[in-house]
């Protein structure tokens, strides 16, 4: 996994909540068995049309807006478990999603993929559209060591919260599986302590 | 003082690391073809072993054709993907029940009727309606890819302990309104987001009177709230189920399972996070209007003008791609095509509802109406006691088991623009293939569409 410190980036915003994870990345296209690929189908049909012609309202093919940050509505990533999910958003180049809450499941995926899941208020969130909408460059910095997102224009500071474990994971790039894989020992002491019913 | 969840739980943590997180032991790992690959994969290039085989149990059910399955599968990605789980399962020695083989189906189908599901244990699969075990009164959830390949690799994870939600429902139910309308309801009531955090335990009058392919209908929907898992106490209901199944205990185990599985459901006093209570009698016949399970009401009912749970712009957004109006009814709406089955109710007893349902009648000459049985043995006890014939001469076509029309991947698609009354568990656009518009309903409502060619209270049927 690939390790996330802090980044500084123009922001992408959809203002739509409980998007699931069959817009992320609809079913027909888990036919994959890599991981690699998924972020040309990203939205595929909100981004493309039957004829896959680009949608020109859909954000992504709006050339005012870029960047390494996607800012989405309340509960993203809802929904099927399907981890090509989080594989789309990170093979299109997406680093942080903000939002004010996600999906649980997603949100064990985006961070299993050195993807942060940013949680903010529904306050904060709906400044941040503002700023975007006011000023497509508008550049937010994300600092993962200090627990902070910059709002470049407004100067304002908020900080966020998130799991000091997944917080050192992130950090270094280290997965749950190297973790668990170290504790063998623990994990087969107790399997051989338990009464199994 | 404990609840279920915490009994469950407490009893399959290896440790407790800094900042709260948990190894968690997982007792039972079911697998597919879709949320697989790519965790064997990860295995292959670590060069480790599979840490217990014998616990995982492997099918072919997402991205399977329902006709002619005893026939290579004609798409060639799909193709690739079923033998890909054929070859890694034979690589690292689980067993599998692919295509053609008897206990081959929707893993939250085949989990319970197998008797791998049972009370007390842990149990994950790479698929969100894994909460579906719970109706057993098992910790089961669906995880990533990512973790599949932990558990294969460790038998554990590293998790956070969500918090505790129990939902009561208390009263009767009317006549007409099935475990499926009782969930829709209760995510209509909530939202989508309701339960994000929480892993919720049913309970109430309404729920213990259900039998367990009601109370597996209700939990696999516990998803579309957001809730990481829903369960049910388990009691005589559970047990009888249980009883003589393929891997069920027997003799003097099975006696020593059920002293261990009385002593689980949640103690007197318990507390819970949060407690939500709802009353049976409220309950109508739903039917979904929008693009997501929380977009739902009573056939009865019109869709509302705003809604307290879904903003103003995705109720705009669910109207423009379904195709309706804001304060329009359902009933009475022309519809054209119906899915029966998936993992929500594709069990026999929903079968045996269908039929019942539909008596002499036949679907309407408008309406493209198909059942997909949700495995191989309800397939083979449908046509045992005569349901596949009876709904095929209704005018249903019956399938064999898989996914189906559930997720738009393999070839059961409903066409774009087309209303689908769907006794699945996802309206979400594009959900049965692009385009399609999704009602979903419970299975009598579905039949009594299928029939009617439109939108009924199956009340007045
Ligand atoms: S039937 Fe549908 S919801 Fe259930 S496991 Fe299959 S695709 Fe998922």
């Amino acid at each position: 996994m690939k390790p996330f410190k802090t980044l500084t980036s123009t922001a992408v915003p959809l203002p739509i909540e409980d998007v699931d994870t069959d817009q992320i990345i609809p079913a027909r296209f888990l036919k994959a068995t890599t991981r690699e690929g998924f972020g040309e189908n990203l939205f595929r049909d909100w981004r493309y049309d039957k004829l896959n012609h680009p949608k020109e309202d859909f954000v992504l093919n709006n050339p005012r807006y870029s960047g390494d940050i996607l800012v989405a509505g309340a509960n993203f990533g809802c929904g099927s478990s399907r981890e090509h999910a989080a594989w789309a958003i990170d093979d299109y180049g997406f680093r942080v999603v903000i939002s004010s809450y996600f999906a649980d499941i997603f949100r064990g995926n985006a961070l299993n993929n050195g993807i942060l899941p940013l949680i903010v208020t529904p306050e904060v969130l709906d400044e941040i559209f503002k700023t975007i909408e006011a000023d497509a460059n508008a550049k937010f910095t994300v600092d993962l060591e200090a627990q902070t997102l910059t709002n470049q224009s407004s100067g304002t500071v908020t900080s966020f919260e998130i799991d000091e474990y997944k917080k050192t994971c992130l950090l270094n790039g280290y997965d749950d599986i190297d973790f668990l894989l170290s504790q063998k020992d623990k994990i087969v002491a107790f399997e051989g302590s338990r009464v199994e019913h | 003082m404990n609840t279920l969840f915490d009994k469950i739980w407490d009893a399959h943590v290896v440790d407790t690391i800094a900042g709260g997180q948990q190894i968690f032991y997982i007792d039972r790992h079911l697998i597919h073809e879709v949320t697989s690959p790519q965790a064997f994969d990860g295995l292959r290039k670590r060069g480790i072993p599979l840490a217990h085989k014998e616990r995982i149990v492997a099918t072919a059910d997402h991205n399977v054709p329902t006709i002619n399955q005893d026939q290579p599968i004609g798409e060639p990605l799909s193709r690739k993907q079923v033998m890909m789980l054929t070859t890694n399962c034979d690589e690292f020695g689980v067993e599998l029940y692919g295509l053609g083989h008897p206990y081959q189906g929707i893993v939250h189908v085949i989990g319970p009727e197998l008797g791998i599901t049972r009370p007390g244990i842990t149990m994950v699969c790479g698929d969100s309606h894994t909460s579906t075990h719970g109706a057993f009164g098992a910790i089961a959830f669906g995880i990533g890819t990512s973790q599949v390949e932990q558990v294969m690799a460790t038998q554990c994870l590293l998790l956070k302990k969500p918090k505790k939600m129990r939902i009561s429902v208390d009263g009767d139910l009317q006549a007409g309104v099935t475990a499926k309308d009782v969930i829709l309801y209760i995510i209509s009531q909530i939202g989508t987001g309701g339960g994000t955090g929480y892993f919720v335990e049913y309970a109430g009058s309404a729920i213990r009177g259900l039998s367990m392919e009601g109370r597996m209908t209700v939990c696999n929907m516990s998803i579309e709230m957001g809730a990481r898992g829903g369960m049910i106490a388990p009691d005589q209901t559970t047990f009888d189920y249980l009883e003589g199944r393929e891997f069920s205990p027997k003799g003097q185990a099975w006696d020593d399972a059920v002293a261990y599985w009385k002593s689980l459901p949640t103690d007197e006093g318990a507390i819970f996070d949060k407690e939500l209570n709802f009353r049976a009698e409220d309950i109508q016949p739903m039917v979904t209007y929008g693009t997501n399970p929380g977009m739902g009401m009573g056939v009865t009912e019109r869709i509302p003008v705003e809604s307290k749970i879904h903003g103003a712009a995705g109720l705009d957004k669910a109207m423009k791609y379904m195709g309706l109006q804001k304060g329009q009814p359902l009933e009475g709406m022309d519809i054209s095509h119906v899915f029966i089955g998936s993992c929500t109710n594709s069990r026999i007893e929903d079968l045996r509802e269908v039929v019942r349902l539909v008596g002499d009648k036949k679907v309407a000459d408008s309406v493209t109406a198909i059942v997909v049985p949700g495995s191989q043995q309800v397939a083979k006890q449908a046509i045992t006691e005569g349901l596949a014939e009876k709904l095929e001469a209704a005018g249903f076509e019956f399938r064999q088991a898989g996914c189906s029309a559930c997720l738009g991947m393999n070839e059961d698609k409903i066409p774009a623009g087309k209303y689908c009354v769907s006794t699945s568990n996802r309206n979400f656009e594009g959900r049965q293939g692009p385009g399609a518009r999704t009602i979903l309903a419970s299975p009598l409502t579905a039949a009594a569409a299928a029939v009617s060619g439109k939108v009924v209270d199956v009340r007045k049927f």
